[in-house]
């Protein structure tokens, strides 16, 4: 068996040209070939699982050719939807040559110094749509240095020049002597040879995987039941754990009377942990039963009880004073004052929760030698393995984290505390670890659980002449800091603005002579979290929303307006140009009722922009048609590229037109979809994906699809009434005669 | 202890006449295939055929099967549901994949009661199954797809 990686982990700079990869990195990076055998004692999975990832003593292996042909790629990324394991199989199976047909997958464990995220630095996590950036040089390294070494192993069974011997699908073919042998019979010479330091990577015209339409891996396990995630897992002995959890953020456990609960059949024990009170039980129904037979009187000293409507009402005040600066140019006061008009708008943004279909759920079960295997839909690897350990009382090695298809996550399962694992672990450590803990949270507990997308104030001023070109442009926002107050402060909050919470602002590419942007950090007791696109869910529908009323202002197309002010923008100029010609923007007709919007926005390095198709009714929107162009670089997969605008669109809807998670008196009153609806069959709209040929490095498409949206259909909807709706989610009882 | 047949197979579970079907399949017999989403249907994550129609199996109680022939996804055969997972693979409809066991119940639940439904007929089965991830659009595609080879 020949299993090939990098003894070290790459560069972490975020865009490494090719010359510097090949000419350094390269030479500092040696790769390795371990053999090694599948350990037979691997723990089993109720539902036929992945294989255990048996790369742990083999330093970064990212490849496994088996005997029998098949070859294991070993995916470092979580993939919760977005394809990333098709994604990464096929830079590596490209450089490799292999048959898609042979390709599998497996999730490599824990281990930052093997498998960090390049961009993120010594951490080994999924997020900021990085999955394909920071693994495309490093995947193809490996696919290409394996490929070199099963050459070189048929060159010397065969006693001929590595220079006539040719590799496709899986097969090593020497044409003068028709000879050929698959990858499996060659696996284990190739094994014990040397690796290449600089094997040579193809070129993009000798591509046969990246770039075409390929098989996702996991359609046929995701459609007969076979997948397994991690509320799947069923271990011997396994007890379940549900939790009741204080109402208000910040709340303790005052005292608990589990007399009714332990008395429900089936309830095997009671304890008390830093986040509730855990309920353990032989079963998860058992275990509802028992904890709804829970009397718990909470502590709310130190928890959050004001209402989200306060909240907010805070933060216009706040928004009135001045703020930390996060971005500057030019006087835009005095280019206000001088204006021939001034433009003001106020929006504002509510809690979001990620609301993924999978509930969040962990198992944690002691091993024999006192060391503890982790099966979840791990997200963020280096500090969940760090968390539960330190609770555990073990040093991180005696951690194994197992990574699983994840039902979901859009940035929920990547929390800074790993708060969810922690709390399996508390409950693995309050019950003495006497049997394996199945932690789930219901419906209601993940809804209620916080760790929203922040509740956000932005209030903008902005001055045009009598041409209607921007002579001053200022803008405050209110929000609370993802970062702040995090392990990772340090590395993302600079002179205490936090990156996650000003992008898509602070850095917007129109040419604005005159800016400022300030920011207020805002102090609630409500934890926060990225949701898919994290700032840009904001900044996004500010830019875009104000940009429009400001080219009708000055009574320009908005289309022509925004090219305008993007000529220093080519790439989003581009994607822009693309999305109006494929929606027929010049030849729109103007009708009431019906309106096309059209929005452009960057975001993790990828420019996409939408064309949106809507039609209004009273107070209800139908959403007709979306054309979206992407430009991320090389389009690895393009289907898959198209797959995640098209969700990305079905994703963020309903936060466009109603969802919002609200708080009284420090309560969330939102506790299942029948509150907070996600988006159904019914409303979907035809969506165009048109994605725009590049040879750029490739970035990522997780995330970039769903900023345009809601400014496309709001825009759409002014276009539709000649009503400005700002505020998400819209306002829809607020448009009038239409 | 309750009588129950599943994929075919007799079982006899031990618990409550309450409990709902879901977690009697996921708990007691392992079949992890069907989902739990949101324990009150209004996601259609944990649909699951009863004497062949799609019924959500978090409000159906273990003591009200009955005789009643239960499959699942682990367990659904024949020409629709082979047309409806073969159109799924072939257009790639899952993402995250979470909510496709039910959605595919629930598709071979329409398509057997109407072998060519529209658009409007497929937003009226398939309103009750939610997908965060956004899928609709291929799930629409991919009923279309089975629908034609079915025909």
């Amino acid at each position: 068996m020949l299993t090939i990686g990098r003894s070290k982990a790459g560069g972490r700079a975020p865009r490494v040209s090719r010359r510097s990869f090949l000419g350094g990195a390269a030479a500092a990076t040696g790769a390795i070939v371990i053999g090694f055998r599948l350990d037979p004692k691997g723990p089993s999975y109720a539902a036929g699982g992945p294989d255990l990832p048996a790369v742990k003593a083999m330093p970064n292996a990212f490849v496994r050719i088996a005997s029998d042909d098949t070859v294991t790629v070993i995916c470092k990324h979580l993939d919760m939807g977005q394809g990333n394991t098709t994604g990464l199989a096929t830079i590596l199976a490209d450089e490799l040559d292999a048959d898609w047909a042979t390709i599998r997958t497996e999730f490599a464990p824990a281990d930052a110094t093997l498998y960090n995220n390049t961009l993120m630095g010594p951490v080994q996590g999924t997020g900021g749509s990085t999955a394909i950036a920071n693994s495309w040089f490093q995947l193809r390294k490996a696919g290409a240095a394996a490929r070199e070494m099963l050459v070189a192993a048929a060159a010397y069974q065969w006693k001929v020049s590595v220079s006539e011997i040719t590799v496709e699908t899986g097969v090593v073919r020497h044409a003068a002597s028709n000879r050929e042998a698959r990858f499996g019979a060659l696996a284990a010479s190739a094994a014990t040879l040397p690796v290449p330091q600089e094997p040579r990577l193809k070129q993009p015209g000798e591509w046969r995987l990246i770039g075409q339409r390929v098989p996702r891996l996991d359609s046929v396990a995701k459609t007969d039941g076979s997948a397994v995630y991690s509320l799947d897992i069923r271990r011997p002995g396994q007890v379940t754990a549900v939790v009741a959890h204080p109402p208000r953020f910040g709340a303790t456990v005052k005292s608990v009377d589990d007399k009714a609960a332990r008395a429900v059949k089936g309830v095997l024990d009671v304890v008390t942990i830093p986040t509730g009170v855990a309920v353990i039980a032989k079963d998860t129904w058992t275990a509802m039963k028992g904890r709804d037979a829970l009397a718990v009187t909470w502590d709310d000293a130190g928890a959050e009880a004001r209402s989200s409507d306060a909240i907010l009402a805070e933060y216009r005040e706040t928004a009135k004073r001045p703020g930390l600066v996060a971005s500057e140019r030019g006087d835009p006061e005095a280019g206000i004052k001088g204006a021939a008009k001034v433009l003001e708008a106020e929006f504002s943004f509510p809690y979001l929760a990620h609301a993924a279909m999978e509930p969040l759920n962990a198992t944690i079960e002691r091993a024999s030698d006192g060391t503890y295997d982790v099966y979840a839909g791990c997200q963020l690897q280096t500090v969940e393995q760090a968390v539960i350990a330190a609770i555990l009382g073990v040093t991180t090695d005696k951690v194994r984290l197992h990574t699983l298809w994840a039902g979901g996550s859009f940035g929920r399962r990547a929390t800074p505390g790993a708060d969810y694992l922690a709390e399996a672990a508390s409950i693995v450590k309050a019950t003495g670890a006497k049997a394996p803990i199945h932690l789930v949270w219901t419906r209601e507990d993940d809804m209620t659980g916080g760790y929203y997308r922040p509740t956000v104030f932005h209030k903008l001023r902005a001055g045009l002449d009598a041409k209607g070109a921007i002579t001053g442009w200022q803008h405050v926002m209110v929000g609370k800091s993802i970062m702040i107050g995090s392990p990772f402060e340090a590395m993302i909050v600079k002179n205490g603005i936090d990156g996650t919470t000003v992008e898509g602002a602070s850095d917007t590419p129109y040419a604005l002579p005159a800016y400022r942007f300030e920011v207020h950090n805002a102090r609630e007791g409500v934890p926060v979290l990225w949701w898919r696109s994290v700032g840009h869910t904001h900044t996004a529908q500010v830019m875009e929303v104000f940009i429009d009323e400001i080219a009708h202002a000055a009574n320009v197309d908005p289309l022509a307006y925004r090219l305008a002010l993007l000529n220093q923008a080519p790439r989003l100029s581009a994607a822009l140009k693309l999305a109006a010609e494929k929606a027929n923007w010049a030849e729109r007709t103007r009708e009431k009722g019906h309106g096309l919007g059209v929005s452009a926005h960057e975001s993790f390095g990828s420019y996409v922009a939408m064309v949106a198709d809507v039609s209004v009714q009273e107070a209800s929107v139908k959403v007709n048609r979306i054309v979206a162009a992407v430009d991320v670089g090389i389009a690895v997969n393009p289907d898959i590229i198209s797959a995640q605008v098209e969700g990305a669109v079905g994703f963020a809807l309903s936060s466009v037109l109603r969802n919002r998670i609200t708080l009284k008196d420090g309560v969330v009153q939102e506790r299942n979809f029948d509150s907070y609806e996600p988006t159904r069959m019914s409303e979907m709209p035809v969506v165009e994906v048109h994605i725009v040929p590049s040879q750029a490095a490739p970035t990522g498409i997780g995330e970039p699809g769903v900023p345009v949206l809601a400014p496309a259909i709001s825009n759409a909807i002014f276009a539709a009434t000649g009503q400005r709706l700002r505020s998400l989610p819209l306002d829809l009882a607020s448009l009038r005669g239409v | 202890m309750i009588k129950l047949t599943v994929n075919g197979r007799a079982h006899e579970v031990e618990a409550d006449p309450e409990t709902p079907l879901l977690w009697v399949l996921r708990d007691h017999l392992d079949k992890t295939g069907t989902k739990y989403g949101c324990g009150i249907a209004q996601c259609g994550a944990c649909t699951v055929h009863l004497d062949g129609q799609p019924v959500r199996s978090c409000q159906t109680r273990i003591g009200d099967v009955g005789e009643g022939k239960v499959t699942t996804i682990e367990g659904v055969s024949g020409r629709v549901a082979e047309a409806v997972q073969t159109a799924w693979r072939k257009l790639d409809v899952v993402q995250c994949g979470y909510c496709q066991s039910g959605q595919i119940m629930s598709a071979i639940g329409l398509l057997t009661d109407n072998p060519k439904p529209s658009d409007s007929d497929i937003a009226g089965a398939m309103d009750g199954n939610i997908c965060r991830c956004g899928t609709y659009q291929r799930i629409r595609a991919a009923i279309h797809e089975a629908a034609r080879t079915l025909a």
